[in-house]
């Protein structure tokens, strides 16, 4: 094995060593040095990204890491970049809450160093073996910063209920991992594809084992009917962490659906895209009418990240190309506008770990009209309102699926984007609607120069990409011309 | 293709948004300042929209103030702004409504007058946008943002009920355009790669969802295809309009409006549901347009009878305005699906009547709301006396709206009964007891509100118009003389692009003649003798 092998690795490897140096430095700076861990991280964050420029050759052609177990393409760096930039907005928005609730240190941002390293894992993941190792790491990291406030009881339930969850249906996962190895003899996706369009099969236990693979999935990225463990996680979580969870594990869980299923089994599309067509309408539907009676803002972004999953399960549905890069500009768009959400949510907890119902959130317009006009305008982009980059990412979505035939999902999801934008006003009747003493008593913003400029670059991606989203279009679009295995 | 003077759009059309943000930087104390600026910017506004009426050519090019760039060259969408005669004739009342209901606001709205008028003015691009667009994304685009700042408009400003009005305005608007965008992207998908997973081949042209390249595919859309957009886009045009059984939202969004709201409302939304009839469905999908046309005039007939019934029964001035303009719009509708010259005609000019009427009454019921804080019409009776030039107005308005020769109501209703009797005899038969019903609700309102005895002591001390409030109301009885007695130059401006639009359809359906030929002869002589037109209509 000559060195080579690990050369287009060292983002990886960097990114590993990065963790422990975080860990290693939070515990010399002590309690009071969060901010100082955090820069560091997000310093090794941007490191990595170069990195990941460097080694990805501008050719955008596949690069095998580690003797296959690993690709180095489009399709993953477009994954890589889009997870170092939910890790970094997440640590800037974790620094300054951690330091109010007295959580300081340097386990959050390594915990977050290696989420993220899991997730690169998963973004490259050529093989189900690597891809399983991934997503562990991701999970584990998860977990324990799902539980993060270890005093708080509802950090607690949250963890424990995403843990046993996660913990079945990565079992499950790796159940349908060991059935299709046992029909096909391997675990090379590229050699899984060669097998399947080769000799189509139809034998039961493939069957299963691809429908088991994509239930494990389908738990991954919340999707109905496995989501239940979600808004409890969510709501339990600290809320950068909520907004960590709901953006970075998931995009990545969407490249490994991707690469498994609209790549690797692409041959086997009629027999599970079913499945996937059932799980997209429950999802859309669901999650949207879920969130419609939910009163806690957490909750309720919950629900609508399950259903922004059920959206982006349509490009999956679709199974073109066109498909495919739409699942890649949705989950780009997405991770900004909920990133964003989830900010302001943080922004506005001047009460800890307590203060994040509906009611909360009265006359803001009034006391802070900056924060009301942001807050409205990634309510708009969630609901795909123009001119934000949430409609652009729905259109590109919807005409995928449109154009592969799938006329009538995508009518159950406008209708359901159409219902999704009542939860999210509810929000905007609080912050511009009340008036007299049904605008006092809501919470203050808090200042938090960090946090206040994730939410604004949030807010500038959002828009440009509303109004100029041409280069986004392009970018996931070449995400995809040289996916790797095809 | 005309591209000269193709700036004038965009500054028509942006302008007011430059507006906005400035207004953002003004001390929200500054009131005077705000007012100010809000006004002066509709103004220009206006003034910069006025050259159109003389540069825009009826007899030249299809599509006039041309700008087309590529916006998102990889699913082929582009800006693409250009209007015909028939958008030209909606800038114009656009540009001129806004002006008014900023101007009509100032004493009006007390509370967040900031917020306000940024709002009109953000509603005030959207709509412009909606009438330059014309690629498909991008008109979506503008549909859909001119939602959000009248949502704000009902739901800040509005009355007790405003939470449940605005959110069941936005609802149902975006309920029916989010269906048409689906049906937006079964046609973009027929004219380039198809939708093979179901059996249906596309025509292999460059992806595109400019509209202009689309009308030239449309004979050769298959009907079973063109039914279901049509549907689509049916949804969202008539919700808008709003058509019987879709007008439940519009009663609600009316009467909870602030009167700059309404008279926006009125005066240039319900015309973007028509627009989109026009601009879209009628060129785009002859075949279905075609077959349809039978139901939609049935259903326009009941919104004329229903809406001139129920509008008699109201005992508030502005739900009785809100439903007249049910019963308004059932005319546009009639016309146009009477599919001849005169019944296209007399639908276009009658959007812009019905801009112009109904805009007047929900501003002058505004003018005694203000003065008084109550609608009812039981609260009111003989203020004639001693509100002289508010009652000569209103007057002169109620004839507008019920039809009266020598008023712009009339024009356009004897043009869409003309269409509608050589369409159907009977449509015009009932379309014309829906005046007698028009006349009877308008003017019996007017009778109980300003004649009779000043009983109620708490209307003695009303003042009459002042000066600002006389020139809200001006601008627009001006407009009524004027095309109630010359509407020559509206129908020069709209008469090629509604020969275009017949053309098309008869090219597309081959078994479809238009009745034009005897309704136009017919038309132009009574054109000479209103009396004598009226009194057949009226029969």
């Amino acid at each position: 094995m000559s060195f080579d092998l690990f050369i287009p690795f060292i983002p990886e490897i960097f990114l590993a060593v990065a963790s422990f140096v975080v860990l290693v430095a939070g515990i010399t700076m002590g309690r009071r040095g969060t901010r100082g861990v955090s820069l560091l991280a997000a310093a090794s964050l941007v490191i990595t990204a170069v990195l990941v420029w460097v080694f990805a050759r501008p050719s955008g052609a596949v690069q095998p890491i580690l003797g296959g177990m690993l690709v180095l393409d489009n399709f993953s760096v477009f994954f890589k970049f889009l997870v170092l930039a939910a890790s970094a907005m997440t640590l800037f928005l974790s620094a300054g809450y951690l330091d109010r609730l007295k959580y300081g240190g340097g386990e959050f941002p390594s915990l977050i160093l290696t989420a993220t390293l899991g997730m690169f894992i998963m973004a490259s993941a050529a093989n189900l073996a690597s891809l399983y190792v991934g997503l562990e790491l991701m999970a584990l990291s998860v977990y324990v910063l799902v539980g993060f406030c270890k005093l708080e009881i509802r950090s607690n339930e949250g963890a424990i209920k995403y843990f046993v969850l996660g913990a079945m249906s990565s079992g499950i996962l790796l159940y349908g991992i060991s059935l299709v190895y046992g029909s096909l003899g391997t675990l090379d996706l590229a050699a899984i594809r060669a097998g399947l369009s080769s000799a189509p099969q139809s034998n039961l236990v493939l069957l299963l084992g691809i429908v088991l693979m994509a239930f494990g999935m389908l738990f991954k990225v919340a999707a109905v009917p496995f989501h239940v463990w979600t808004p409890d996680a969510y709501e339990g979580a600290p809320t950068p962490v909520t907004a960590f969870i709901s953006v970075g594990p998931k995009a990545a869980a969407f490249a490994i659906f991707l690469r498994v299923f609209a790549v690797a089994f692409r041959p086997e599309f009629d027999a599970w895209r079913n499945v996937i067509w059932a799980a997209a309408a429950m999802t859309m539907i669901l999650g949207n009418v879920a969130a419609i009676r939910q009163d806690n803002v957490k909750r309720m972004l919950a629900y609508s990240s399950i259903a922004h999953a059920g959206y982006a399960l349509l490009g999956i549905v679709a199974g073109s190309d066109a498909g495919i890069s739409a699942v890649l500009m949705y989950m780009l768009v997405y991770t900004f506008m909920n990133i964003g959400a989830f900010g302001m949510v943080i922004l506005l907890e001047s009460r800890g770990y307590a203060g994040e119902t509906i009611s909360d959130w009265a006359g803001l317009s009034h006391r802070s009209p900056a924060a009301a006009g942001i807050m409205l305008f990634f309510m708009l982009a969630l609901a795909g309102i123009p001119p934000t980059g949430g409609f652009m990412a729905k259109l590109y979505v919807f005409s995928a699926a449109v154009n592969a035939g799938y006329v009538g999902l995508v009518v159950i999801a406008v209708l359901m984007s159409a219902v999704s934008l009542y939860y999210y006003f509810r929000l905007v009747v609080e912050m511009y609607l009340r008036d007299g003493a049904e605008a006092e008593g809501g919470a203050e913003m808090i200042r938090d120069s960090w946090a206040w400029g994730v939410v604004v670059l949030c807010t500038v991606v959002i828009l440009a990409i509303g109004v100029f989203p041409q280069p986004v279009f392009q970018w996931a679009k070449g995400g995809i011309a040289a996916i790797g295995l095809m | 293709m005309e591209t000269q003077y193709a700036y004038l759009l965009n500054i028509i059309c942006y302008l007011p948004l430059a507006g906005a943000v400035m207004l953002l930087f003004i001390n929200k104390e500054n009131v005077k300042a705000i007012k100010t600026l809000a006004t002066t910017v509709a103004a220009i506004d206006f003034i910069v929209s006025l050259p159109l009426w003389f540069l825009y050519k009826p007899e030249g090019a299809e599509f006039q103030f041309v700008t087309k760039v590529d916006w998102i060259p990889s699913i082929g969408v582009q800006y693409f702004f250009g209007v015909d005669g028939f958008s030209v004739l909606l800038i114009l009342l656009t540009t001129l409504l806004g002006l008014i209901s900023i101007y009509s606001s100032f004493t009006a709205i007390t509370n967040r007058e900031k917020e306000y008028y940024v709002f009109l003015l953000l509603l005030q691009v959207g709509m412009l946008g909606v009438f330059c667009s014309l690629d498909f994304v991008l008109f979506y685009v503008f549909w859909e943002v001119m939602l959000v700042p009248m949502y704000f408009l009902i739901g800040v400003w509005g009355g007790p009920q405003k939470l449940y009005a605005a959110i069941k305005f936005f609802l149902y608007t975006l309920v029916g355009s989010v269906l048409m965008l689906v049906g937006i992207l079964a046609l973009y998908f027929y004219n380039s790669t198809g939708l093979e997973a179901i059996g249906l081949h596309g025509l292999g042209n460059a992806a595109t969802f400019a509209v202009p390249s689309l009308y030239a595919i449309a004979p050769q859309i298959p009907a079973s295809l063109q039914f279901w957009i049509f549907l689509a886009f049916f949804v969202g045009f008539a919700i808008k309009v709003p058509m019987f059984p879709f007008h439940t939202w519009l009663p609600d969004a009316h009467v909870q409006a602030p009167t700059a709201g309404s008279v926006i409302l009125a005066g240039v939304l319900l015309k973007m549901g028509t627009y989109g009839f026009i601009r879209f469905s009628l060129p785009l999908l002859p075949d279905a347009t075609v077959k349809a046309a039978g139901w939609i005039g049935v259903m326009a007939i009941i919104a004329i009878i229903y809406g001139a019934l129920v509008a008699m029964a109201q005992k508030d001035m502005k739900k009785l305005v809100a439903y007249s303009s049910v019963s308004h719009m059932g005319f546009v509708m009639l016309g146009m699906f009477a599919l001849n010259q005169a019944g296209l005609r007399g639908s276009i000019l009658q959007m812009l009547n019905h801009g112009v009427s109904t805009g007047a009454l929900f501003l002058l019921v505004g003018i005694v709301y203000e003065r008084r804080h109550n609608r009812m019409i039981a609260e009111y009776g003989g203020i004639a006396k001693i509100m002289p030039v508010y009652a000569t107005f209103f007057l002169i308005i109620t004839l507008s709206s019920i039809g009266l020769p020598t008023l712009n109501g009339f024009v356009g209703e004897f043009f869409i009964l003309i269409g509608a009797f050589a369409h159907k005899w009977w449509w015009a038969l009932f379309a014309a007891s829906g005046i007698v019903l028009g006349a009877a609700y308008m003017l019996w309102m007017y009778q109980r509100v300003f004649f009779g005895e000043l009983n109620n002591p708490k209307n003695k001390e009303l003042k009459d118009l002042n000066l600002r409030e006389q020139w809200t109301i001006i601008p627009l009885i001006i407009m009524a003389f004027w095309i109630g007695l010359y509407p020559k130059p509206f129908f020069r401006i709209m008469e090629p692009t509604v020969n275009r639009l017949i053309h098309r359809i008869e090219v597309a359906v081959p078994d479809f003649q238009p009745e034009q030929q005897i309704a136009v002869s017919s038309a132009a002589q009574h054109e000479e003798e209103p009396g004598h037109a009226e009194a057949e209509a009226e029969e």
